[in-house]
């Protein structure tokens, strides 16, 4: 009887829905934008996509130059991407002194750039309302990991026009072997516990202001 | 008269309940993380999953460097076949609905292990197929955008996911009324069995057949009430034999194989595109084709563990006669409820497979 269920559990373990893997990946170039009263109004950001999704993204578009682009040839596919993005929020989590902050959608100034075979993204996110606090957060990532965001290694973020403030760049590390292998070794049924992964792995942008 | 022991029925009941509970929870517990949250922090995905999904990006991020060195040196060709074959392993062990719909398919229809291998590989081999059709016809020869593209794999994703819809309902159909069919006989025999005691024979059987003259599985089960189980087991689990047997389970798998098959993975898509930039696009087909043997392999792994473990239940039906057959009936059942689960909430996009993102 008890076997039976269990088999019966496993089986059906089976056929329970699994999450996605990315196939995108972006390397983020971020820029917080203050105000000269020390209100943060927007988020800038740089978004480059890896050479296989970026040819993929090119795929069928006219040029006038071969395997060049300008901006103007990519303001139509530059008009989807941030149009698709709004249904994810645009990736871009933002809390002031612990209150979630409300961001609109991308000021009309967005564009496209396509350099040594990689489409960057740049789009700035304003705040619906600028707001002053001692401590901001903001997270980048997508929440059904089907893009994988990173921050650039040499400029991650750069904090514009706020001189008092610091900025704290919490990059994901790279997972060691012995925590793969620990990962690796918790059963498939069983929750992990033990290690926080989003947390330890995710993309975070930490700003506190006097 | 009564020398099998008889499980309680409402034992049985209890456990189909408890089953369809656990998916409906499960499911509840995995759909978070798509979209259903917003904000706070990252969903933590750890354990055996984390560790697939992490190996399976790792792989997928090496292809375009192995295309790229093939186009310069022939030899790394094998490396990016390597690759795309471990890709394939892991990317079908992650993410994909293909593994579930196939093995709920065999569990419900009581497949053979070899039918199920079958299944895998002739789904894999499709879905790699309609990836090369996909960017061969509509990049290679027509030029057409990735935006184009996305649309094409969009209307097949539909047409796929009505399939899966359509061959749940029909299954639940077949299984659902052969599961109550079964639990109304089992509470009719329960009150023949202390019918039989006191009432004439005929009498009783006359009654019978008036009540339930359609239903021929449980009139056989009746007549040989409790002396002949094993037989009226076989007769209401096997109601069209000639339908298991032939040819007939290759055209009711090909529905099958074409629901799970016809959708292109994304990834293969974007790979394929890649490699037809690079002027490699023979490379990016042989590189979809190994990935889809890949993943063929795992797929029919767990369709055969899908396969043994029915196989036990099947056993165990068989040493408890009625109330197993009660509980093979039920899972059965509920196989096919999943199926139109998956089917529905793919259709719906309350779960999302794959997403050919921002184009």
């Amino acid at each position: 009887m008890l076997r039976i269920f269990f088999v019966a559990l496993a089986t059906l373990f089976i056929a329970a829905p699994a999450l996605a893997h990315p196939h995108v990946w972006v390397t983020m170039r971020t820029e917080l934008v203050y105000a000269p009263d020390g209100r943060i109004t927007g988020i800038r950001h740089a978004w480059s996509f890896d050479d296989m999704f970026s040819t993929f993204a090119i795929q069928g578009l006219d040029s006038k130059e071969k395997g060049k682009f300008t901006r103007g040839e990519l303001a139509p596919l530059a008009k989807v991407n941030v149009e698709s993005l709004k249904e994810f929020d645009y990736f871009t989590y933002a809390t002031a002194d612990g209150k979630k902050v409300a961001l609109t959608d991308p000021t009309a100034d967005y564009w496209l750039d396509y350099n040594d075979q990689v489409l960057t993204l740049n789009f700035t996110l304003p705040l619906k309302t600028p707001v002053k606090a001692k401590e901001l957060k903001i997270d980048i990532y997508d929440p059904t990991i089907f893009v994988d965001f990173s921050f650039d290694k040499q400029n991650p973020a750069r904090l514009v026009g706020a001189p008092n403030c610091k900025l704290d760049v919490q990059l994901p590390r790279e997972m060691t072997f012995a925590e793969g292998k620990k990962l690796s070794e918790i059963p498939a049924d069983e929750k992990n516990t033990t290690m926080a992964w989003g947390a330890q792995f995710a993309n975070k942008l930490l700003v506190h202001c006097p | 008269m009564t020398q099998v022991p008889r499980p309680r029925l409402t034992q049985y009941v209890l456990l189909v309940a408890c089953i369809l509970l656990f998916t409906a929870v499960v499911d509840y517990a995995l759909a978070q993380p798509f979209g259903m949250t917003r904000g706070g922090s990252p969903p933590e995905i750890g354990g055996f999953t984390g560790w697939i999904l992490a190996k399976q990006a790792e792989f997928y991020r090496t292809l375009s460097g192995l295309i790229r060195a093939a186009k310069a040196d022939g030899s790394a060709a094998y490396t990016l076949l390597g690759i795309s074959f471990l890709y394939g392993i892991f990317h079908a062990a992650g993410p994909g609905h293909g593994k579930a719909v196939i093995s709920s398919y065999l569990v419900a229809n009581d497949e053979t292990w070899r039918r199920g291998i079958v299944l895998s590989f002739a789904s894999a081999i499709l879905q790699a197929f309609t990836a090369v059709a996909v960017v061969g016809i509509a990049a290679a020869l027509l030029g057409a955008t990735a935006k184009a593209m996305g649309n094409t794999v969009r209307v097949i994703e539909i047409v796929s996911y009505a399939l899966i819809m359509l061959i749940g309902l029909r299954l639940l159909w077949v299984k659902g009324r052969a599961f109550l069919r079964l639990l109304r006989g089992e509470q009719q025999a329960h009150q023949a069995h202390g019918h039989n005691h006191g009432h004439d024979h005929g009498h009783h059987h006359h009654a019978h057949d008036h009540d339930h003259h359609h239903h021929h599985g449980h009139a056989h089960s009746h007549d040989h009430n409790h002396e002949d189980d094993a037989s009226a087991w076989g007769h209401a689990h096997a109601p069209e034999p000639q339908e298991l047997t032939g040819k007939h389970w290759l055209r009711r798998g090909l529905a099958a194989i074409i629901a799970v098959g016809l959708r292109p993975c994304s990834g293969a898509i974007i790979v394929l595109v890649f490699a037809l930039a690079q002027g490699l696009f023979w490379i990016g087909v042989a590189s979809t084709f190994v990935m889809g043997l890949g993943t063929a392999i795992t797929v029919a792994a767990i369709a055969t563990l899908a396969v043994g473990a029915r196989g036990l239940a099947d056993r165990f039906a068989k040493a408890r006669p009625g109330a197993g057959m009660l509980l093979l009936r039920g899972l059965e059942t509920a196989a096919a409820l999943v199926i139109v689960f998956f089917g529905a909430a793919l259709l719906t996009g309350y779960i999302v497979s794959e997403r050919l993102m921002g184009v």
